[in-house]
């Protein structure tokens, strides 16, 4: 995969605040791209300087393979789709998306084919004549992708496009941001904080947390196998829980966590017996019966806390006998009696639900396990 | 309308809205509608002939009274334009101090601030001194009972009215446009041309209504700065007021004066293009 965007040990400052933290990362042609962490990580601080609206303070942005760290938006092949669409409220739709190729001094011919046929991709052909602010969120959302794409540009980056979006406008716009980067197979870089969002569109999310660029991977490895304790409750949800390495064999660990002794992979972190280590089980990995499972299973013994019904699924919380939560998403299907609070019941998973990652910088605490991100 | 049983809420009745424009209605009613109608019946007396009278009689006037007025106004949008640009876009915290500095002559009063530029224009005053010593003046030239004289003080006594809805109308074009200007290609002038420029117009007509109307109706300026050649209209009203003879005709001045603004903002409103005023 040919490189578009290269960003070579990027540190962004304002003042003493260090908005990106010497990120280092490729993005390559055609790809979905996005960039996913709570607000105030760096993620739009680093699509505004792929833009060109912010510059490096150290560091190399490459596009092409040409150094553009000093070059002004206005000669940089990239677009924005800005988070509020920042739409010309004074000119129709068509003459928005007419916007970049007459700067660009596009024949005029040409530019009425190409803007004609951009109203067509994002279906808003009738609507070309009407001022932004008659259209609805969703249609001005495809007007500022029409605005942008008309002009072909080498990335499309964009700035949360569907956060002013209702839930239901938002999952239909996933469905046709996908349709669209498929039909142009323009490089799409993609600023979110919403989890969901990134794995469901993505081809390669990176995870940022504090400036710091966490992890870079496809949205199944990063949910599978995270590097960091910051990843794995980013994203999804987990339990974890602080433990300590007893016994190490390749891949396989024997980790004392929630006051019992474990089975669990060693995917992203190479822990050393006698270790100190986080240990992850995602909620709907836990298994929650009334009898003990089969002792090849990872098991405690647990009391009910608290259920909520969530539809496909139930949430059980739980507490160990050392008063460490389990959380459990369990289907209709788990065939449990009707539980109530005070219940005992066995909790279980199988080897390869469990993960060892390295210890959390900050203690654990509940709040953060039933974190939905 | 009956109260609801049930909630006890009253529905508001109908006419409560107009209420609350009757003080206004009666106001202009007293003050302004019945003057006006006492005025334009005063105008026709002797028929229609006190209009083409009073424009032949003094067509150099009117030509020049619109013509100051025009000038004026051009001079104050190109000062005032750069200077609300600059304190809107590059004031940053010192926006409000710059602003009041634009107001602040304001503080002292019209005759007074006009009086002062008499100080400053006469024939060996600093100005006149400057200006004839970088050769902008002849030996005996001067500023005084001038239309340069008179039109450069129309414009400093306007200007705030000027910089300040031209201020507001830039103050409130969002940021993020430029920002969608320049990442579509724009260069930084034609960004300006293309999205600042047609979204601070209605800043720029309110501004213009603001000085060219009370202009072509000051008398102030003329009477103080200028000589014969600078009489304006309201120098010709304001002379004659009050002499029973001139009555007829000096309505007649005074309404053909609103008609022409009348129609110069109509035919300014179209050219400026009203949708664009959003």
């Amino acid at each position: 995969m040919r490189a578009v965007i290269e960003i070579d040990h990027v540190t962004k400052r304002f003042g003493d605040f260090v908005a990106v933290n010497d990120a280092t990362f490729e993005i390559g042609e055609g790809e979905f791209f996005s960039m996913l962490g709570p607000s105030g990580c760096g993620k739009t601080t680093t699509l505004r300087m792929i833009a060109g609206f912010e510059q490096p303070t150290q560091g190399a942005i490459r596009l092409e393979g040409v150094d553009v760290s000093r070059v002004p938006p206005y000669k940089r092949n990239v677009n924005t789709v800005f988070q509020q669409y920042a739409l010309f409220p004074h000119m129709s739709v068509w003459d928005n998306v007419a916007f970049g190729p007459r700067s660009r001094k596009v024949p005029k011919v040409e530019t009425a084919r190409r803007v004609d046929e951009l109203l067509e991709v994002v279906r808003l052909t009738e609507f070309a004549k009407r001022r932004p602010a008659q259209l609805s969120g969703g249609q001005q959302q495809r007007v500022a992708l029409a605005r942008a794409l008309v002009n072909f540009p080498k990335a499309l980056l964009l700035d949360e496009p569907l956060g002013a979006l209702d839930l239901k406008l938002r999952q239909v716009m996933q469905f046709e941001l996908k349709r669209i980067q498929r039909e142009v197979g323009i490089t799409f870089i993609y600023v979110t904080h919403d989890q969901e969002e990134a794995l469901t569109m993505s081809d390669r999310i990176a995870v940022m947390n504090a400036g710091d660029v966490e992890q870079i991977g496809t949205p199944t490895s990063i949910y599978d196998a995270p590097e960091t304790v910051f990843v794995a409750g980013f994203i999804g949800q987990a339990n974890l829980w602080p433990g300590r390495v007893v016994n190490r064999d390749g891949a396989h660990a024997v980790v004392v966590a929630a006051g019992a002794e474990l089975l669990a992979e060693c995917r992203t972190f190479d822990a050393r017996p006698s270790a100190d280590v986080t240990l992850m089980v995602r909620p709907e990995r836990v298994m929650v019966s009334l009898d003990e499972p089969a002792a090849e299973l990872s098991r405690m013994r647990a009391t009910v806390r608290d259920l909520t019904f969530q539809g496909p699924l139930v949430r059980l919380t739980m507490a160990t006998p050392a008063e460490e939560p389990v959380v459990a998403n369990v289907g209709h299907d788990a065939d449990l009696p009707l539980l109530r609070p005070g219940d005992p019941v066995w909790v279980s998973w199988s080897r390869d639900a469990a993960c060892v990652l390295p210890p959390a910088d900050v203690p654990l605490t509940a709040a953060e396990l039933i974190e939905e991100g | 309308m009956a109260r609801n049983e049930q909630t006890g809420i009253r529905a508001a009745r109908w006419y409560v809205p107009y209420l609350l424009l009757l003080p206004g209605i009666a106001w202009l009613g007293a003050f302004f509608i019945v003057p006006m109608a006492s005025m334009f019946q005063t105008s026709l007396d002797g028929g229609l002939g006190n209009y083409s009278t009073v424009i032949a009689d003094n067509s150099e006037v009117i030509r020049r009274t619109f013509v100051f007025a025009a000038t004026a106004t051009l001079t104050c949008i190109a000062i005032g334009y750069p200077l609300a640009y600059f304190i809107a876009t590059r004031g940053g915290r010192y926006k409000n101090v710059l602003l009041a500095l634009v107001v602040l002559p304001f503080f002292v009063t019209y005759l007074v601030r006009t009086l002062a530029w008499k100080v400053l224009l006469f024939d060996g005053g600093p100005v006149v001194g400057i200006l004839q010593d970088v050769g902008i003046l002849g030996p005996d030239e001067g500023l005084l009972n001038t239309d340069i004289g008179v039109i450069g003080a129309l414009t400093y006594n306007f200007l705030p009215f000027m910089v300040l809805p031209i201020y507001v109308s830039l103050e409130k074009i969002d940021r993020r446009l430029l920002e969608a200007g320049s990442d579509l290609y724009a260069s930084p002038f034609r960004a300006f041309r293309k999205v600042t420029l047609p979204l601070s117009l209605p800043g720029v007509f309110a501004g213009t209504l603001l000085t060219f109307i009370p202009i072509a109706g000051d008398f102030v300026n003329a009477d103080l700065l200028g000589s014969d050649q600078q009489t304006m209209i309201g120098n010709i009203i304001e002379r004659n007021f009050g002499q029973e003879f001139f009555r007829p005709e000096l309505s007649a001045l005074s309404f053909m004066l609103m008609a022409v603004i009348l129609v110069a903002v109509l035919v300014y409103a179209r050219l400026l293009g009203t949708e664009e005023i959003a």
